[in-house]
């Protein structure tokens, strides 16, 4: 009887295990068959290329949204990856014990944060920041809703993900390897730069591209500080307008206008490609990484 | 013993995480000898080893008292600079650890640290450091080739040309064959008994074959403290501590 | 050789800032909210629902939110615990010797952490247009039920995976079976399951992309299943698009609650986190 018990549960299990990972596919068939409709009037090609967004047109030209993306996700990168480099390095090669411990629960804090506050300190710090003191040096006019501000967000945002994915990949590093380059005589630094960082190097590469896939889809905390302009941006000062921003902002008019949820679907779909390969590319390298370090 | 001594220990304390490891440790390392530290394991003789070139201080919650001396130079007095010691003592730990470049550069790290850039004088270096551990003929072709790509044993070689190439005048091993099969083991200690004309070594071990083989003094460490020191032979054929005489009955029966 | 210390002390510094700029960025962040939101905050910001003319500048609070957030946050953490712990324990109790599928289930997992809640948002949407639901609480409560599994197998699966594997097997070489031995891992990882608990509710508190199309907005307290729920994050998103001072002013005053709401649940997880950890062999 007990085992009649055990077996149903474990089906139970086996049922709801494999419904969970197949989500993945379902979430995927499902963004695109919702897409269809698109994908019937322009091709690939166009929609990913044109600018023309023009719902009520019926045009729908996704380049402005994905270039809003793109120069978002790039500046919170440049911005993020060196300051986190530095950080890791610091924090588990020339910390104190003890101040290692009370850093780093802020810097996991800092993970907690809803994306809406990361918003309205945005709104509240940023762009006025950007607005006055940063934007003056360098054009005419910016109302500090800007891509900048929208990547500065983004980078804060990301800090802790680089962060504990790079100290980990660093206190992994055998502390023998570490010897053997200070045993012939050389300063801290000089084995972080030429012995540590090229075992390092794949971590740094993947946390970047993990941390590129979760700023991809960052919604709210982009959508309150970028200005929100269907254009192409030129400049850090310009406005852009992400695509997870463009699928929030326009839900409510998605159905009253023919073809426009399918377009924001297909936004959808676009995102979730992209994520789902970065995701997937990321975890690969941290996998071979690790095998590497410890074999 | 009428050379000068290399290192003078003095007095050495290590407590490491609140735990007395070496406890009042005086001893005078033999000049251009080998000298092997033998001991049951846990005894503190890899902690005795590294407090010789101060890789100790990357212990967490270390306190070290006492006075290393070498070259009459006190290494642990606030002053020193580290990595001028550390220059001094080529170190060959259990398992290899090649830096993660070609062969070529991993004899030629340390000397390019040290201010050595003139590719001629580096390839000088590396074809001697490799002559002298009897990796050069194996190696002499794929000099540009990972170094991780070398078997264990030619991996051990190159850690030791390594240590060589940046000129010390102390070698310490720390149960450097012990990952090793038999014919590599062999070719290292072979390599320890003709460098010694040249270094002083300090290894240790807890082979006693490889330490009657290899060194001239032995040092036995029991619970952090040494118990016997004297020339190979004599120590091993004719212990005078009690304590000596049990471990070696154990390994000799 | 003075070049290379001060080659070193260079980039010391250097990596000191860095540190600076990315821990002091919290306190920044935390710190104007707080110093923003409290000149607004008042005891009717948390006891009363928005009266009419709320958005306008006139009284009320944002109860109803508030409300909203933690219905739809504790819904969907208990639904999803009834979801996760068997996966979890599938995983790592049910599946040993077939090491590469269970590797594969641990990377799909990853790969569902990873996916935005805009994405978990707009699919809650297809769900719900497919099922005939509208824009209600139970809306809100599948998308955030979706976006929050990953975490808690995620986490789940990390905790048991502490539980040594000789607790497992000498339950099992008593004869127990599989599911009896979870039952001892389950008693086990107690502080584990809180935390997991802890962490997916935070999450799920404070994300607005997934309740955006699926939860709708109102200013009541919703009594039913199939009512509009008002969420803390969508409020302060609202309010702060208002023309009128006032009205942003609430804004930073929901802003700094749901700051605290979530600050208090990190700290406690991460408690959770260490007492845990303290009692592993």
């Amino acid at each position: 009887m007990r085992f009649l018990k055990d077996k149903i549960i474990s089906k139970l299990m086996l049922v709801f295990t494999l419904a969970s990972v197949s989500l993945i596919v379902v979430i995927g068939v499902g963004l695109y068959y919702r897409s269809i409709p698109i994908l019937h009037q322009s091709s690939w090609h166009n929609l990913l290329t044109k600018s023309d967004w023009k719902p009520l047109k019926g045009l729908f030209g996704f380049y402005p949204f994905i270039m809003g993306t793109l120069w978002v996700t790039g500046i919170a990168i440049i911005i993020a990856l060196p300051l986190c480099v530095l950080t890791s390095f610091y924090l588990v090669e020339y910390a104190h014990p003890k101040i290692k411990q009370i850093l780093i629960p802020f810097v996991n804090l800092l993970s907690g944060i809803p994306p809406v506050i990361f918003g309205v300190w945005g709104v509240l710090f940023i762009v006025p920041f950007i607005q006055s003191s940063i934007a003056p040096h360098f054009v005419e006019f910016s109302t500090g809703y800007s891509v900048l501000a929208g990547g500065i967000v983004l980078a804060i945002m990301i800090f802790p993900l680089i962060v504990s994915i790079l100290n980990e990949v660093l206190t992994t590093i055998p502390q023998e390897l570490k010897d053997a380059s200070l045993a012939l005589g050389t300063t801290k630094w000089e084995t972080i730069k030429k012995v540590i960082i090229r075992k390092a190097a794949p971590g740094i590469v993947a946390a970047a591209v993990l941390a590129i896939s979760r700023a991809f889809g960052e919604t709210i905390a982009v959508l309150m500080v970028c200005g929100n302009n269907a254009v192409v941006p030129h400049s850090v000062f310009d406005p852009g307008y992400p695509l997870p921003a463009l699928i929030a902002n326009n839900y409510g008019e998605m159905l009253s206008i023919p073809l426009y949820d399918s377009a924001l679907m297909f936004a959808a779909l676009l995102l979730f490609i992209i994520i789902l390969l970065f995701n997937i590319l990321s975890r690969i390298i941290l996998t071979r990484l690790e095998r590497n370090l410890t074999a | 013993m009428t050379s000068t001594p290399h290192i003078s220990v003095q007095n050495l304390n290590v407590h490491i995480e609140n735990q007395h490891i070496l406890k009042d440790i005086s001893i005078n390392i033999p000049n251009k000898k080998v000298t092997s530290i033998i001991g049951p394991s846990g005894c503190g003789k890899t902690t005795l080893l590294k407090s010789f070139n101060r890789l100790l201080d990357n212990t967490a919650n270390v306190k070290v008292t006492g006075k290393v001396l070498v070259d009459g130079e006190n290494i642990y007095d606030p002053d020193v600079e580290v990595t001028h010691i550390r220059k001094k003592m080529g170190l060959l730990s259990q398992r290899p650890y090649p830096l993660p470049m070609s062969i070529y550069d991993n004899v030629a790290y340390g000397p390019r640290i040290h201010g050595i850039t003139k590719r001629a004088e580096l390839d000088l270096i590396v074809e001697q450091q490799l002559k002298a551990t009897g990796l050069w003929n194996e190696v002499k072709y794929r000099l540009n080739a990972s170094a991780t790509r070398l078997s264990i044993g030619q991996q051990q070689r190159l850690c030791l040309a390594r240590g060589l190439a940046v000129e010390p005048e102390i070698i310490l091993g720390d149960e450097s064959t012990s990952a090793l099969d038999p014919v590599s083991t062999s070719i290292i200690e072979d390599l320890f008994i003709s460098l010694k004309q040249k270094y002083s070594i300090v290894l240790v071990t807890h082979i006693l074959r490889q330490a009657r083989r290899v060194s001239d003094y032995i040092i036995f460490v029991y619970m952090g403290k040494i118990i016997e020191f004297g020339p190979t032979e004599e120590l091993l054929l004719n212990p005078k501590e009690e304590l000596t005489k049990e471990y070696i009955k154990g390994f000799i029966s | 050789m003075i070049k290379r210390k001060l080659e070193e002390l260079f980039f010391k510094i250097l990596m000191i800032l860095a540190t600076i700029v990315v821990v002091g960025s919290f306190f920044l962040i935390v710190g104007t909210i707080f110093v923003k939101g409290i000149p607004f905050m008042n005891l009717d910001m948390i006891t009363k629902t928005p009266g009419g003319g709320f958005y306008i500048g006139k009284e009320g609070g944002v109860l109803n939110a508030i409300i909203g957030s933690l219905y739809i946050a504790g819904g969907a953490t208990v639904l999803g615990l009834v979801i996760s712990i068997p996966v979890a324990f599938f995983i790592n109790l049910y599946m040993k010797g077939r090491r590469i599928t269970s590797d594969i289930i641990r990377l799909a997992f990853d790969v569902l952490f990873g996916i935005p809640s805009i994405v978990y948002g707009a699919f809650g949407f297809l769900i719900m247009v497919y099922f005939g639901i509208r824009a209600s609480l139970l809306g809100g409560i599948i998308a955030v039920t979706l976006l929050i599994i990953p975490v808690l197998v995620r986490t789940l699966d990390e905790v048991i995976r502490t539980v040594p594997g000789e607790l497992r097997d000498a339950a099992l070489s008593l004869g127990a079976t599989r599911w009896e031995t979870a039952k001892v891992v389950l008693r086990q990882i107690k502080p584990g399951i809180y935390t997991a608990i802890l962490l997916a509710f935070g999450r799920g508190i404070g994300d607005v992309a997934s309740v955006l199309f699926t939860a709708g907005f109102s200013d009541n307290i919703p009594t039913s299943l199939h009512e509009p729920a008002a969420t803390l994050p969508l409020a302060i998103f609202f309010q702060l698009g208002s023309p009128v001072e006032e009205v942003q002013g609430r804004a930073y005053a929901s802003a700094l609650i749901l700051t605290i709401l979530v600050l208090i649940i990190t700290v406690l997880s991460e408690v959770m986190i260490k007492k845990f950890s303290k009692h592993k062999i």
